[in-house]
């Protein structure tokens, strides 16, 4: 019970501070939409293409973001010392882990839910297929897993901001090919039988990566 | 009376950088101490080990009758730490802070508490206000407001004057004063030796990683404390290079 | 600072000499293969350096293991040990393998799951060699170590799997219609004896680099203690 309370405690307080200045938010949803439209350019969008590649820039899109927002998270814990009120605080370390883990899927989701609409209007393109959204969840969810334990080193480091993609894109890439994989199917009408292997690697993916991080992240705070 | 505090022959290594030296300290409940020593003499790694926040390499530490690290859980309920930085939220106002720490201790009656605390290091009127408009002065008070607000049975401040200004200060040296009058154990390091000469009733010295004197207050004349000082740190700093000669001149035998 | 132990180097010698054989072996022993040539000998070793990279990245990862239980230094020196060595040897497999890929599959690289997997595994370790180098604090340092060459041991089968799903449903095109152009081929015993023999051998020239790295390890060491002392007389 103090768990679920002390993990609440950690996403309203992420919440409620991230309401208030909008900092992580915006910057994540600008470099998304930058992101898309450098694509734009770089691929030419136009329809045939576009059939094929929405996937794939979608998640490349969320994958850049997503670690622009991590990032930011975990080193506003860091600077401030805050890191240390929350290890200082009776409660147990994975806690806070499940805590700034679901406050960064929140904002990835959150992301995620201004871009999709914004990418549907733009290309004219339907987004809203609920294998797609399920897909979109799952994804984001490996993804911050790994993310929100990487961070938490990656700010702890000399060299912080250069670390974390390098030190989180290699391990996320089998979620990323899924994911691509998965929405492609989704998106192109694919038959559900083709589209299952994906899903279950992305729930392999999930279900091991937050168990090991769950147990890891006492060794990523505690000195 | 008894004791809160009790470490025994603390060692702690940074890889192959010893800090900590088999150092010995212990502390009766209620009293207050001020932990004295030059840059580097291991103060701020000490306070770290006593708040949990880092591990001992060897030696046994005891906080109100609980092992660390093994029962860390239970000395962090009754433990309140400030440390050089604020650990504040700067984008949440001062009351959703407290109240934000007060979550993570379960306190009841939280919104009184919190009340409470504010008036007490006298932000109450700023009490809506966001941290990051705060001057150093105020988020320091802000900072042991959120170190007492669940009534620590002892607190641990590292450099708790560092960069204050006067009148920040006195207000601090009260809120100290009112915790240690309620019979709360303090710890506090500092190189401030006038302000602390007035706060603490004990005064230990740190040098080269273990505690070299103790004085009681009572036992020294304020004026005398920086004489004290300064012996203490010299023959600290003669017998440590003595051990580490006897240390050396063992392993070249070998 | 202690001599060069006598076991370490008889190791040295024994390595040297399987070494030599297993060379024969591959050049006189195995015959020439049918289809490919002379080119297929690069096999025998190619799959060899395979070997030690895995076999070096399963080491640290059970040297990470171990670090996080015991807090042990040497745990750690293990560990950077061995993904040194891995680095190294997944280099010399994929460099090998673009030997013989180019004139099999007429081309230096394809995204085939085994070379995707082998790389990205390479990055991974060039990330784990990064963030040491970015931590000052040995015990922080060899921490964050532990925890991520266990992460990215983990993450390599399920890399893996998806390279591999990847292509099964997007075939890549050329290669695929001829069954022997892909490099497909029947060994024979007296390549079987060399395929082991070079497995073997090579499982030995893992030990004994193993064993001179972590003697480096605790020479530099020494001479960090040195220097310690040193400035703390001064």
């Amino acid at each position: 019970m103090t768990f679920v309370r002390a993990t609440a405690a950690v996403i309203a307080k992420d919440l409620a501070g991230e309401f208030r200045s909008r900092e992580l938010l915006s910057a994540m949803l600008i470099f998304a939409v930058l992101v898309i439209l450098i694509f734009n350019f770089a691929l030419e969008l136009d329809i045939k293409t576009r059939s094929t590649v929405t996937a794939g820039v979608l998640w490349v899109t969320f994958a850049f973001a997503g670690s622009l927002g991590l990032n930011r998270s975990m080193a506003m814990e860091k600077d401030r010392g805050c890191i240390d009120g929350l290890l200082l605080a009776p409660v147990d370390r994975s806690a806070i882990y499940f805590g700034k883990m679901i406050g960064n899927l929140v904002f990835m989701l959150s992301v995620e839910a201004i871009v999709l609409p914004l990418y549907s209007i733009l290309y004219n393109t339907n987004l809203f297929k609920i294998g797609f959204l399920g897909v979109v969840f799952l994804g984001s969810l490996g993804y911050v897993a790994v993310g929100t334990l990487l961070a938490t080193m990656a700010v702890q480091t000399r060299t912080r901001d250069v670390l974390l993609p390098i030190l989180l894109f290699p391990l996320v890439i089998p979620v990323l090919i899924a994911s691509v994989k998965a929405s492609m199917g989704y998106l192109q009408g694919i038959e559900a039988e083709t589209i299952r292997p994906w899903l279950n690697l992305l729930l392999v993916y999930d279900t091991v990566f937050i168990a090991v991080a769950f147990m890891m992240f006492d060794f990523v705070v505690e000195e | 009376m008894s004791v809160t505090i009790l470490v025994s022959n603390l060692v702690k290594r940074f890889g192959l950088k010893t800090v900590l030296r088999g150092l010995n300290f212990s502390v009766r409940t209620g009293e207050f101490v001020a932990i004295l020593g030059p840059n580097g003499a291991g103060k701020t790694t000490f306070l770290r080990i006593l708040a949990t926040l880092s591990k001992a390499t060897l030696g046994e530490v005891a906080i109100a009758g609980y092992t660390l690290p093994a029962q860390a859980a239970a000395v962090r309920r009754r433990l309140g730490v400030v440390t050089h930085l604020p650990l504040l939220y700067e984008d949440l106002t001062a009351e959703e802070n407290l109240r934000f720490y007060g979550r993570l201790y379960s306190l009841p009656n939280l919104h009184k508490r919190v009340q409470e605390v504010l008036e007490l290091v006298g932000l109450f009127e700023r009490r809506a206000d966001l941290v990051r408009t705060f001057s150093r002065g105020m988020q320091q008070r802000l900072a042991i407001a959120r170190a007492i607000l669940h009534d620590p049975e002892v607190l641990l401040l590292d450099e708790p004057h560092t960069g204050l200004d006067q009148e920040a200060c006195a207000m601090l040296d009260e809120v100290l004063r009112e915790v240690a009058a309620r019979g709360r154990t303090v710890v506090m390091t500092s190189h401030d030796l006038v302000r602390v000469s007035e706060l603490a009733s004990r005064f230990d010295v740190l040098s080269n990683g273990v505690i070299v004197a103790s004085v009681q207050r009572e036992q020294l004349d304020p004026d005398q404390l920086l004489a004290f000082y300064r012996q203490a740190v010299r023959q600290g700093d003669q017998s440590a290079h003595q051990s580490l000669a006897a240390v050396h001149q063992r392993e070249e035998i070998l | 600072m202690q001599p060069k132990p006598k076991a370490l180097t008889y190791l040295d010698i024994f390595t040297v000499v399987l070494f030599l054989i297993s060379l024969g072996m591959v050049f006189f022993y195995a015959p020439m293969e049918a289809v490919m040539g002379n080119v297929q000998r690069v096999f025998y070793y190619h799959v060899a350096v395979g070997w030690v990279g895995m076999l070096s990245f399963l080491a640290a990862a059970i040297a990470g293991i171990l670090y996080l239980r015991s807090k042990d230094r040497k745990w750690d020196q293990f560990a950077v040990a061995a993904v040194e060595i891995g680095v190294v040897f997944t280099f010399l497999n994929i460099a090998t393998g673009s030997i013989w890929a180019r004139p099999i599959w007429n081309t230096w690289w394809t995204w085939d799951p085994r070379l995707t997997t082998a790389t990205i595994m390479e990055l991974i370790y060039f990330a784990y060699l990064m963030l040491r180098q970015g931590i000052e604090d040995p015990d922080r340092r060899a921490r964050f170590g532990a925890v991520y060459v266990i992460l990215g041991f983990i993450s390599v089968p399920l890399t893996f799997l998806s390279a591999r799903l990847f292509r099964t449903i997007h075939p890549v095109v050329f290669g695929t219609n001829q069954p022997g152009a892909e490099g497909d081929f029947t060994m024979t015993p007296e390549m079987f004896h060399t395929f082991l023999f070079s497995l073997f051998t090579f499982t030995f020239v893992f030990i004994d680099l193993m064993w001179h790295r972590l003697r480096l390890g605790r020479f530099a060491d020494q001479v960090e203690q040195l220097k310690l002392k040193f400035s703390q007389h001064s």
